[in-house]
């Protein structure tokens, strides 16, 4: 185990290239799930105001 | 757009798109996710050390994929900007959109794989030869776009102003691809050709397979995912959208 996390002595680059990859996948799928959520509570909260149009 | 004789269309509708791709990401998502487990699997405790590099070029199980949808990226996004450019339909409009950060991300992947694997491989982390310089543009080519979009408030002038930005950025692409056969590059050629038999081991060739079909389906997801926020947002005062709105999701 600890053989395979040295990664023949190269484990900072691997595991950093692996990791960063993890990570900006994860915040990627996180970011659309909360801006997703986000844009139907705006638009519901609008949907409510009578006789109101949104600016843009 | 509703009228008879144009079933084509329909598939290009606003509220069919959001449904049906709403069933699709899920699926692309759940599928891309098994095949990054195998890949990962593959690539760092199946695949052998290689006898020159040792375990460094482990990375490249990212690098090359990650490259490879860099381009691939760019060139979906800048067709769909043309197509919204040409044909003003809304769902390419919005696809168009939707593909650039994800674009952006692989490059910014790319890039930074790259030069982690560079450190041990050639001593550097970054050098400016063509390859790693036009890829390198490739990310400003994506951020530009974006920022562009951005900037101008109404969003069919920001549609028509960085669709130009898009497809005036395409000549960039076949730069990188062929930077490393028509100037003298630290980066290696290519590997794998179209017209060649791969010069690598075959359990290398097939971790680069997984790897690249796991992103390909990843990007499918995402893309698909924001380009339905993105669509939702522009239609929101059609009824569809209202009727959307009111179901719980």
């Amino acid at each position: 185990m600890t053989e395979f996390l040295a990664m023949g002595g190269y484990a900072a680059y691997v595991w950093g290239a692996y990791g960063v990859m993890a990570l900006l996948l994860a915040t990627e799928c996180w970011h659309l799930r909360h801006r997703h959520r986000a844009l139907r509570a705006r638009l519901r909260r609008l949907a409510r105001l009578p006789g109101l149009e949104e600016g843009t | 757009m509703a009228e008879r004789g144009v079933q084509w269309f329909r598939f290009a509708a606003p509220a069919r798109f959001y449904g049906l791709a709403g069933r699709l990401v899920p699926w692309l998502a759940g599928v891309a996710m098994l095949l990054f487990a195998f890949g990962v699997y593959l690539g760092l405790a199946v695949a052998p050390p290689d006898y020159q590099q040792g375990d460094s070029y482990r990375i490249l199980y990212i690098h090359v994929p990650a490259a490879w949808m860099s381009m691939f990226l760019y060139l979906l996004m800048a067709a769909y900007a043309v197509i919204g450019l040409v044909w003003r339909i809304k769902v390419a409009q919005a696809m168009a959109r939707a593909v650039a950060p994800t674009g952006a991300l692989f490059t910014v992947l790319a890039l930074w794989t790259g030069a982690l694997w560079g450190k041990p491989t050639w001593g550097v982390f970054w050098v400016w030869d063509a390859r790693l310089t036009s890829e390198l543009i490739l990310l400003f080519l994506y951020l530009g776009y974006m920022a562009l979009h951005a900037a101008i408030d109404d969003r069919r002038r920001a549609d028509d102003a960085s669709a130009l930005l898009a497809l005036v950025g395409v000549v960039n692409v076949p730069i990188i691809y062929f930077s490393v056969r028509w100037w003298n590059t630290l980066h290696q050629g290519a590997s794998i050709r179209v017209t060649e038999a791969p010069t690598m081991a075959t359990i290398m060739f097939v971790t680069l397979l997984v790897m690249t079909l796991a992103c390909w389906l990843y990007a499918s997801a995402v893309i698909l995912a924001r380009a339905r926020i993105e669509v939702l947002e522009r239609e929101h005062h059609s009824a569809w959208a209202q009727a959307v709105l009111e179901k719980p999701e």
